[in-house]
Order: structure tokens, then C-alpha cells, then sequence
């Protein structure tokens, strides 16, 4: 009877909640799903804006058109910064961050203080990091005259506006290249399992692998990943690697987020028992190797928290290239720039729910897997 | 407790509609803050004067090259709670976005009470019709593409200005010998700005006209012809450095500094150099037509509407009625630097008016009036947030039939240059 009563209370309790992440959350999450698969904003006979306006179904067009048609160039190209951000943010503000952990981690004095330096910036918001960071990256301003202070000359790098692109690939092999870095993940997976003997989940594994191979010959891939039609344009806007511009907002976000990892992995390292570290060292291990074979398998769990979390954060970002490189730099273009510009400057409502679509897509893909092994920890 | 507390409410909810009665409130939507913040201060404080009663809520939204006003505006629109009144582009920013979609009421009643019909130009009030009915009332004119100097930069390199194409790739090449940026731009609308002349030079005021009204192929020879040009132009540009990253402001500090000679842009460029740089026009710096579009004047024009359902229909309407007199843009005009819709307010207080203002208000009573793409004018939103792609398309692969085949697709999406 009591338990009852408690379940009673406890579902009362948790009812705001549900109610308004069903409202808020799911409920418009839906509608932005539903309003990708529509041509709302793309049939010039309906103005978008109209209260009466009439949105016909048209499954999944707004996609195709974004992977393939020449004028959504920019979206494919936002993809490709996306993926670059995601990949330099999250590794350099873990490195950082790690090293950060590390130094203070050496009772060197004033640690508190220097604690509370780097994790200062985390304050800020986006904006704020972005608008500073825009100054001080100027062709002419801060950054570049650094080497002057040492008596050097000064850089000449655009840090904002750099037309260069480094790390060159061809967007029609991107297929190829998953399907490479898939493979290799399994292989690798297969390896680890079958040192263990697991061959139940060798076998499992094997076949996935297969599976992987299977789409990559049979030409899957093409419904997927689009190939672009290769007419003389198309070859020259497809997106070509990492655009040199991207790397002072990669900076700016390195600069706001590695304190936050510090502090992360802090709270880690003060968990490790200290026992752990002094039997290392009475077994004779050298202070190097306390770090490397005791310390970071023990902040693994920490490190993969964190790479979740800034990997979801360098997903979304928008704020951060906003306030440093407007609306409208087309090297420096991310998703969550053009779900703005495209909506509510241009009403092709359509085409940002589509967009916003593909990029929930992304975040789940990431947050998923890491939800499932929480939960399987927990069990 | 609970009588109490309706009590209260009743209360309040009456006092709500008491104070509704007396006073009004007037909220007006613009992107006026900043450096135009006083001229749209004056024309309140003008009102306030005539209208005691009545509060006004100034809201503005500024920043993203206008893309935050739009947002707020259209998320507020869409969820059925329009301002009193809002400011907006005349042309297909007006009319595509808004008219065609059933939020504006038609205006004609207001314009035959006032007798505007006889005072605005007809070619701007076709910018604000649609279907027979008229949607706005114009408070300003911009001249957009001008091209600015600074003269005695130009004596210091030995050079005069250009008035044909020709003359300036000569001038251009020579410039780029002494490492000075012929023609600057800055962020990606400047680009657009710059393209929109280019086809004026090379079109003509006729055959610019026809490409938005779906006489001439966007596909066309024509146009191949436009972007050869546009690359010619462009290589005189600072697009391969550092032009993304500038504002209008800073593009225009370049040239003040004698690193660039030439910036194409509209004459809000005028109201910076007299008023934040304190540099006298005609003396300090000069203006000419780009080259190859002499006695054509690009317009833009800043026009306040009245939505379907606001609030305060009736002081929106007085609004609208001091927008249109010759009080309200003789007074908002001259610190806004820009010149009056009206053709008769400048010979009403020549006065109020410098050096440039006064050539402009004649070269609007005289040119051929031009509507601008950029400024969404002739093209609806849709099809200038496009362009931008469009643009990208021809400056990464350089190819003229690649973009105009690219920019024909953008005219079909989007429903503009006539299709």
C-alpha cells in the first residue's frame, strides 16, 4: 500500500517534467522532422510565411537536395567544418586539458590559483570568447604580433579569412573512406576479442565487418552518402578538406573548453585512491609509468565523458563562429549557421528543419552508444 | 486566501484596460540603433510631441547583417503577435515575403487621404504594390553602389577616375603595381553589392529591368557575359585576403588610410565619413558612378507598413501619417543621412541638407530610377540568400556558365526573375 502510494507521489512528482520536455522537446523535435519531409518554403506558389500556407509532403527531397543539388554547395561544405571542429576541438581541448591536470597535479605552488585561471574562461559564453577572440586575431591585431614582442617578425596569417585548405580529400570517396575507418575499427575490435577468446562476440563482430564490406560493394552507400553529378562546377565547389579559416575559431573554442576538461579530470584524479599510487611505487614503478600504466586507465571513463560532452557541444556550435565570422563566411560555415540564415532570413523553412534534422542525427549517433554503455555499467 | 487573490486579479486585470483606453501603447520593430539610433529618436520624440498619449516601445534588433531582425520578426509574425509597425525594404522584401502572404493592409485609403500619390516618384510606389493595393510608406531613400575616393589619394598615384570598364582594369593594373587595393570589399553582402553594379554596367538600365522581370535568360549569353566581367572586377578586389572579414566600416577605413582607392557601396558610407570621421564631402572625399552606369541611381528605400492584427491600429496609422509628412522626413532624414522619399521635402529646407544629400535629391528627381537585388528590391529573400551560394560557385571555380546556370536554378527555386 505504501509502495504504492510512493509510486503515486513519485510519478506526481516527475509529471512537470515529462510534461514540459514532451511540450518543449519532443513535441517540436517532432514537428521539425516533420516539417524536413514538406516543401515548406520551397513552392514559390505558397508564401512560406502565409498563415493559411499550404505544406505539401515530399519525403525526404530537402535531403536529397542537400546532398546533391549545386546551390546547397555551402551545406555540404558546413558538413565538412563540422567534422574538422569536431575533430581538432575535442583533441586539442583534451590534450590541453589533460596536460593542464597534469601540471597542477604536481603540487606546484599556488595551484588553487592557477586552478581557478584556467577554468576562468569557462565562464564566459561563447560570445564573449568569440567577439575577444575576433580582435585578437585580426590580419593586423593581436595574435599576429605576438612574435614582435620577442623581437621576431610578425605573422601574416588570416586567421579568419584564410582561403587555404589543408588535408585534401575527394567528397565522392568519403564512402570509402568510412567504410576504411569501420573496418579498421572492427578489426581492431576483433583483435581485443580474440585475445580474450570471446568468440561468441568475435563471431558477432566478424560479421558486422562483413556486413560493412557487403555495403560498400554492393553500391549501398549511394543511397546514402550521394554521389554529386561531376559536371565542371561540381568538381571544383564540392568540399575539397579543412579550410585554414576554421583554425583560429578552433583556437577561441580550445582556449574557452580546456579548463572545463581540467576541472573534469581534477575531480577524477582526486578520485583515485591514493593507496593505488603509493603500491605502484613501492613495486618500483617510476613516476612515468604511475601515470601511464595507474593514472589515465583510471581517468579513461572521465576522458570519454568529456569527449562526449564537447563533441555534442562542437556539433551544435554556433554561437562561437557567429560572433567570429558572421552569418555569412563561406569557409567557416557550420550547420547551426545556415538552420538560421536558411529559416529565418531566406524562409526556406524546409530546408533548415532538414538540416537541423541531419544534425540531430549526428548527436544521436554520438550520445547513444555512450548512454547504452552507462546504462550497461550501471546493470 | 483564494477570494483575495482573484480580487487582485480583477483589479488588475481592469486597471490593464483603463490605462489600454487612455494611453496606447506603440511598438515599432526596426533595426535602427547605433549610429542610426537619433534619427529614429527624433522622429519619436516628433511624435510624442503630437501624440502625448500614446507610449512607444522602440524595439530594434541589430546585428548578423540583418539576419536577427528578420528572425525575431518572422518567429513573432508566424506566432500571431505583430508589432504596430515594422520597418522593412521596399520591393520583393516587402511584397514576396509579406504582401503575397496575407500580413499587410493595403494602404491605398492613406495615400489618397494624404495626397501621396503626387509626391512619391511612381517608380517607387510600384515597389510597394501588389495586386492593386499599396503596403508601406517610405520613409527614406538609399543611393546604393557609389563608388567613394578619397581624392587626394588619387592625385598622390597620379590617377584619374574611371568612367568606362576599360579605364579601370588600366587603372586597376596600375594600381596593383604600387600594392594598393584598386577596388576593396568586405563581407560576403558587399560582394553582392559589387555584382549588382557590375550587371548594371554591363546590361544597362534595360536589359538589368528585364533579367528580374523574365525577359532575359539568367542562363543567357548576357549573363555569361556579366560574370566575365564580375571576374575581371573581382581581380582587382582584396577577396583573396582579408575581404571576408571586414565590415563596410572597416573597408572604408582602408581606403581613408590610403591602402585602397576605390569602395563601391550605398551613401550610408557618406554619413560615416562626415559624421564619424568628421571628413567634409566633395573636399575630403569624392563619389562617381561605377563605371558604365552614369545617370542611373540604384534605390533602396526603408518603409514602415501596417501588419494584419496589430494591436494599435490607430496609432500605427498616425505613425504612418507623420512617416509620410514633410515633418517627419525633413526630420528624420538629415540625421540619417539619407535623403527624403518625398520629392518635394528637400526644396522645402534645402537648409537641412549638405553637399552630397543635395546631389542625391537632384539625381533622384533626374536618373533612372534602378531598384537593388541586394536590398531586396527586384529579388525576394529567398533568392539574395541563394545568390550568396551562387557567388561562392563562381569565386571557387571561376566559371561564368557554371554560375549562371547555377544562378538560373536559384531564380526557379526561389520564383524570382519572372519565373
Amino acid at each position: 500500500m505504501r509502495n504504492r502510494r510512493d509510486r503515486f507521489i513519485a510519478l506526481l512528482m516527475l509529471m512537470p517534467t515529462f510534461i514540459l520536455l514532451g511540450i518543449f522537446v519532443y513535441f517540436f523535435l517532432g514537428k521539425t522532422i516533420y516539417y524536413s519531409t514538406t516543401d515548406w518554403g520551397e513552392n514559390p506558389a505558397q508564401p512560406a510565411l502565409s498563415e493559411t500556407v499550404i505544406r505539401q509532403n515530399v519525403g525526404l527531397e530537402n535531403y536529397q537536395n542537400l546532398m546533391t543539388d549545386v546551390i546547397q554547395a555551402m551545406f555540404r561544405n558546413s558538413l565538412t567544418n563540422m567534422f574538422f571542429f569536431f575533430v581538432f576541438f575535442v583533441i586539442g581541448s583534451i590534450g590541453l586539458g589533460l596536460l593542464l591536470t597534469l601540471i597542477l597535479d604536481q603540487k606546484i605552488v599556488g595551484e588553487a590559483f592557477f586552478r581557478t585561471i584556467f577554468l576562468s574562461p569557462m565562464a564566459l559564453s561563447f560570445v564573449v570568447t568569440g567577439t575577444i577572440w575576433r580582435w585578437l586575431l585580426q590580419p593586423d591585431g593581436g595574435l599576429n604580433y605576438l612574435p614582435t614582442v620577442f623581437g621576431l617578425e610578425p605573422f601574416h596569417f588570416n586567421w579568419l579569412n584564410s582561403q587555404e585548405v589543408w588535408l585534401q580529400f575527394t567528397w565522392d570517396k568519403v564512402p570509402l573512406y568510412l567504410t576504411f575507418v569501420g573496418f579498421a575499427l572492427f578489426a581492431l575490435l576483433a583483435v581485443r576479442r580474440a585475445l580474450r577468446q570471446d568468440w561468441r562476440s568475435l563471431g558477432f563482430i566478424v560479421s558486422l565487418a562483413v556486413i560493412v564490406i557487403l555495403i560498400f560493394i554492393s553500391g549501398l552507400w549511394n543511397y546514402i552518402w550521394l554521389p554529386l553529378d561531376v559536371v565542371q562546377v561540381e568538381s571544383s565547389i564540392a568540399p575539397k578538406g579543412f579550410n585554414a579559416a576554421l583554425v583560429g575559431i578552433i583556437i577561441a573554442a580550445i582556449w574557452q573548453m580546456s579548463g572545463y576538461v581540467m576541472a573534469i579530470l581534477t575531480a577524477g584524479l582526486r578520485g583515485i585512491p591514493e593507496d593505488l599510487r603509493e603500491a605502484a611505487q613501492v613495486d618500483g614503478c617510476s613516476s612515468l609509468r604511475v601515470y601511464t600504466h595507474i593514472i589515465l586507465p583510471q581517468l579513461r571513463p572521465f576522458v570519454i565523458s568529456t569527449i562526449i560532452i564537447l563533441g555534442h557541444i562542437s556539433l551544435k556550435v554556433f554561437d562561437l563562429v557567429f560572433a567570429m565570422s558572421g552569418p555569412d563566411n563561406a569557409r567557416t560555415v557550420m550547420p547551426g549557421i545556415l538552420v538560421y540564415t536558411k529559416g529565418f532570413r531566406q524562409n526556406s523553412f524546409a530546408q533548415a528543419s532538414a538540416i537541423a534534422t541531419i544534425v540531430l542525427l549526428l548527436v544521436v549517433i554520438i550520445i547513444v552508444p555512450y548512454l547504452y554503455m552507462q546504462l550497461r555499467d550501471h546493470d | 486566501m483564494k477570494r483575495r487573490l482573484i480580487l487582485f486579479l480583477m483589479i488588475l486585470v481592469l486597471v490593464d484596460g483603463v490605462a489600454a483606453q487612455q494611453s496606447g501603447v506603440l511598438e515599432i520593430f526596426s533595426w535602427w540603433a547605433g549610429d542610426e539610433g537619433p534619427a529614429l529618436e527624433a522622429l519619436i520624440a516628433l511624435y510624442n510631441r503630437h501624440y502625448p498619449g500614446v507610449e512607444i516601445i522602440n524595439a530594434t534588433v541589430t546585428g548578423g547583417a540583418g539576419v536577427n531582425f528578420r528572425a525575431v520578426l518572422k518567429t513573432r509574425m508566424l506566432g500571431g503577435n505583430p508589432p504596430d509597425s515594422f520597418q522593412v525594404h521596399a520591393g520583393q522584401e516587402l511584397i514576396g515575403t509579406w504582401v503575397i502572404a496575407n500580413r499587410m493592409q493595403d494602404l491605398t485609403w492613406l495615400y489618397e487621404e494624404e495626397g501621396w500619390f503626387d509626391v512619391f516618384p511612381q517608380a517607387l510606389i510600384d515597389q510597394l504594390s501588389y495586386a492593386g493595393g499599396i503596403y508601406a510608406v517610405p520613409v527614406n531613400i538609399h543611393r546604393a553602389g557609389v563608388m567613394w575616393y578619397i581624392p587626394a589619394h588619387l592625385d598622390s598615384w597620379g590617377i584619374s577616375l574611371p568612367t568606362s570598364l576599360d579605364e579601370f582594369y588600366a587603372v586597376c593594373t596600375r594600381l596593383q603595381s604600387l600594392g594598393i587595393i584598386p577596388l576593396v570589399l568586405g563581407e560576403a553582402w558587399t560582394v553582392i553589392h559589387l555584382w549588382d553594379q557590375v550587371a548594371l554596367s554591363v546590361l544597362g538600365a534595360d536589359g538589368y529591368e528585364a533579367l528580374w522581370q523574365g525577359d532575359l535568360s539568367p542562363s543567357g549569353s548576357e549573363m555569361i557575359a556579366v560574370w566575365d566581367t564580375f571576374g575581371r572586377v573581382l581581380d582587382c578586389t582584396n577577396i583573396n585576403q582579408n575581404a571576408a572579414g571586414l565590415s563596410w566600416q572597416q573597408a572604408t577605413d582602408l581606403l581613408v588610410a590610403g591602402d585602397a582607392a576605390f569602395n563601391v557601396m550605398g551613401d550610408w558610407v557618406a554619413g560615416y565619413l562626415s559624421t564619424t570621421l568628421r571628413l567634409s564631402p566633395g573636399e575630403d572625399y569624392g563619389w562617381a558612378d561605377f563605371p558604365g552606369t552614369a545617370d542611373i541611381f540604384t534605390w533602396l528605400s526603408d518603409t514602415f507598413g501596417l501588419p494584419v492584427g496589430a494591436p494599435n491600429e490607430a496609432a500605427a496609422i498616425a505613425w504612418l501619417r507623420l512617416l509620410g509628412s514633410l515633418e517627419g522626413q525633413n526630420t528624420f532624414n538629415p540625421l540619417k543621412g539619407s535623403i527624403p522619399a518625398r520629392a518635394d521635402a528637400v526644396s522645402a529646407a534645402p537648409e537641412l541638407y549638405n553637399v552630397y544629400l543635395q546631389y542625391t535629391a537632384g539625381e533622384w528627381a533626374s536618373a533612372r530610377l534602378i531598384g537593388s537585388m541586394m536590398h531586396g528590391v527586384v529579388a525576394n529573400e529567398r533568392f539574395i540568400g541563394d545568390f550568396n551560394q551562387v557567388l561562392d560557385i563562381y569565386i571557387q571555380s571561376r566559371s561564368s556558365t557554371g554560375a549562371a546556370a547555377a544562378m538560373e536554378a536559384v531564380c526557379i527555386q526561389a520564383g524570382a526573375c519572372g519565373f
